[in-house]
């Protein structure tokens, strides 16, 4: 009785498993593979092993714009994600431990900014910057991704459970300044929940198609999302991109896994604490 | 006490600048655009931004495409969500139960997936679907999953299949903070794993339920990279199929007042629709 108890449970997760992994070890046989061979043979195999050669014509190919595109992303992303946990943690904590009048209410405001969907911005943004004839550059991508107000209210609930009031106290007592204090005592309370907030931030521009897609004309300022996108839309009269597409789309996916793997011990504790509240 | 306001002002006015500038000022300049109209003098004359009142709103409402859209969306997320979210929970209970081995191993390839971009993710399942690259050709030989019949359910497999690793372990993060003496007394009374998930997991657990659905039901209403990536492998996905791919491609044509008019809807909507399910289920929980 007690097997059965175990099998059941594993074959559903075995088969979970399956099918989470295997579109993704397709890619990765699909992108070893030549154009030619990509056809002809069975796909969940490798067949000879060309990887290399078509991550040399990924890279090579339109001057090597895809390496561009990595870049870009890297920099849209990480540097939004980086900024963008600093401010939201520096204002969520100021909600969390100052009592001041309005407190509440710009904490409200910024709460109902969850709830507004960043696609419904695209737009209007767009309109905006192009008022400044500041569409199609690094900025009017990179600027609105630095607001996270979802980081706010999770820096706010984090920096309450995390910070004691008395080490604050402590703290001044000793003459250190409020904003001296922030950075040498509480990020370090509040590292775990700043990762988290990190990754979620990552997750989002790194994903944000419909900003670029409509603020970005020129390819150089393309994020490899949007790039791959394009590439794509024009595989029916340009077949060989075909390969890229597939190479491109598996290297792009490289640096996020890595950074999983990497942050692992700080997404698996911390993911669950804003739902908790 | 000029400390504490100093320190408020360098904590606090760098994000709320930033998010006046590119949160508040664009919904507002959004609501402006979308009162405006584009008149012409003769055919060929030259275009002037007139206050036009509710009259891109009146188109909007008239539009029998984009409510179309909108109808689609719903119905994806009435089916899709549930799926999504039973398949979470019941993984989530799974590696919670103690009756799985290997944990750490199903939480790092579950959660895999949510590392792929929409449109990587879209792209990928768009060759696993094509008749003739795909693998699974038994399949796909057979029923085209990119007919009109079936790539709104081929694209809810693959959002589907990005997200439930991600929700699972949010899920999961919730039912590990459950104090152990929580479950001594229902092992006194005998109740058995699943009688223990159903009636003390569950339960607990509804918050974060219910905050993985918002972001689900505001996920679903915003559909775009996927169909945007679907219309190249297939040509039932229309330049309006979904609302926001209705949004781009009128702001392409360029009707930049009607798109934004579109835009004020759907985020009205997804506001509304959103807020009802929180409070719905507040009400559920005071009982």
């Amino acid at each position: 009785m007690k097997n059965v108890n175990r099998l059941a449970p594993m074959l559903v997760m075995g088969a979970a498993t399956l099918y989470f992994l295997v579109p993704i070890w397709w890619l990765l046989v699909a992108a070893s593979k030549s154009r030619s061979q990509f056809t002809s043979t069975t796909p969940l195999w490798f067949a000879d092993f060309s990887l290399l050669d078509n991550l040399k014509e990924l890279f090579a190919y339109g001057d090597g714009v895809f390496l561009r595109w990595m870049l870009n992303s890297v920099v849209y992303t990480g540097g939004a994600a980086l900024l963008g946990t600093l401010l939201a943690a520096m204002c969520g904590y100021a909600l969390a431990k100052y009592r001041f009048p309005g407190r509440e209410a710009i904490f409200n405001i910024v709460l109902s900014g969850v709830l507004v969907p960043a696609t419904a911005l695209a737009l209007p943004l767009f309109l905006i910057f192009s008022q400044f004839q500041a569409t199609n550059t690094f900025w009017s991508v990179f600027l609105p991704s630095l607001v996270n107000p979802f980081g706010v209210y999770l820096a706010r609930i984090y920096a309450t459970a995390s910070v004691p009031d008395e080490l604050l106290e402590a703290a001044r007592l000793d003459g250190s300044g409020e904003v001296r204090t922030f950075f040498t005592i509480s990020t370090k309370l509040m590292f775990p929940a700043l990762v988290t907030i990190f990754l979620f931030h990552f997750v989002a521009v790194w994903n944000n198609f419909l900003l670029p897609l409509i603020m970005l004309g020129e390819e150089k300022l393309f994020p490899v999302t949007l790039g791959l996108y394009s590439w794509n839309t024009q595989v029916n009269q340009i077949p060989e991109l075909r390969m890229l597409v597939l190479t491109g789309a598996l290297v792009s996916i490289v640096p996020l896994v890595i950074a999983f793997l990497l942050l692992q011990r700080f997404w698996r504790n911390g993911l669950g604490s804003g739902a908790i509240k | 006490m000029r400390g504490k306001w100093k320190a408020l002002t360098f904590f606090i006015l760098p994000f709320a600048l930033l998010f006046a500038a590119f949160y508040l000022a664009p919904i507002g300049y959004a609501i402006k655009q979308s009162l405006y109209k584009v008149e012409r003098q003769g055919t060929f004359g030259k275009a002037t931004e007139v206050f036009g009142g509710l009259a891109q709103y009146e188109r909007v409402f008239s539009d029998g495409p984009f409510w179309e859209s909108i109808g689609r969306v719903l119905l994806f997320g009435i089916v899709q969500v549930p799926v999504m979210l039973g398949l979470a929970l019941i993984f989530a209970l799974l590696l919670d139960s103690g009756l799985v081995k290997g944990r750490r191993f199903f939480r790092l390839a579950f959660f895999v997936p949510y590392a792929v971009p929409g449109v990587v993710a879209a792209i990928m399942w768009g060759f696993l679907y094509s008749p003739n690259l795909s693998p699974f050709t038994a399949v796909t030989s057979n029923v085209d999953l990119l007919s009109a019949d079936f790539v709104l359910w081929a694209m809810a497999n693959v959002v589907t299949w990005v997200y439930v690793g991600y929700n699972m372990l949010i899920i999961y993060s919730s039912l590990l903070a459950i104090p152990q003496e929580v479950y001594e007394a229902a092992k006194i009374d005998g109740a058995g794993a699943l009688r223990t998930a159903w009636s003390i997991k569950i339960p607990l657990v509804m918050p974060a339920i219910v905050l993985t659905t918002v972001f689900s039901i505001i996920g679903t209403l915003q559909l775009l990279a996927e169909p945007a990536v679907f219309r190249t492998f297939s040509s039932a996905v229309t330049s309006t199929y979904t609302p926001n791919l209705t949004v781009y491609s009128t702001s392409a044509i360029p009707n930049f007042n009607l798109a934004a008019a579109f835009s004020v809807v759907l985020a009205l909507a997804t506001c509304v629709l959103s807020f009802a399910f929180l409070k719905v289920t507040q009400r559920g929980g005071d009982k």
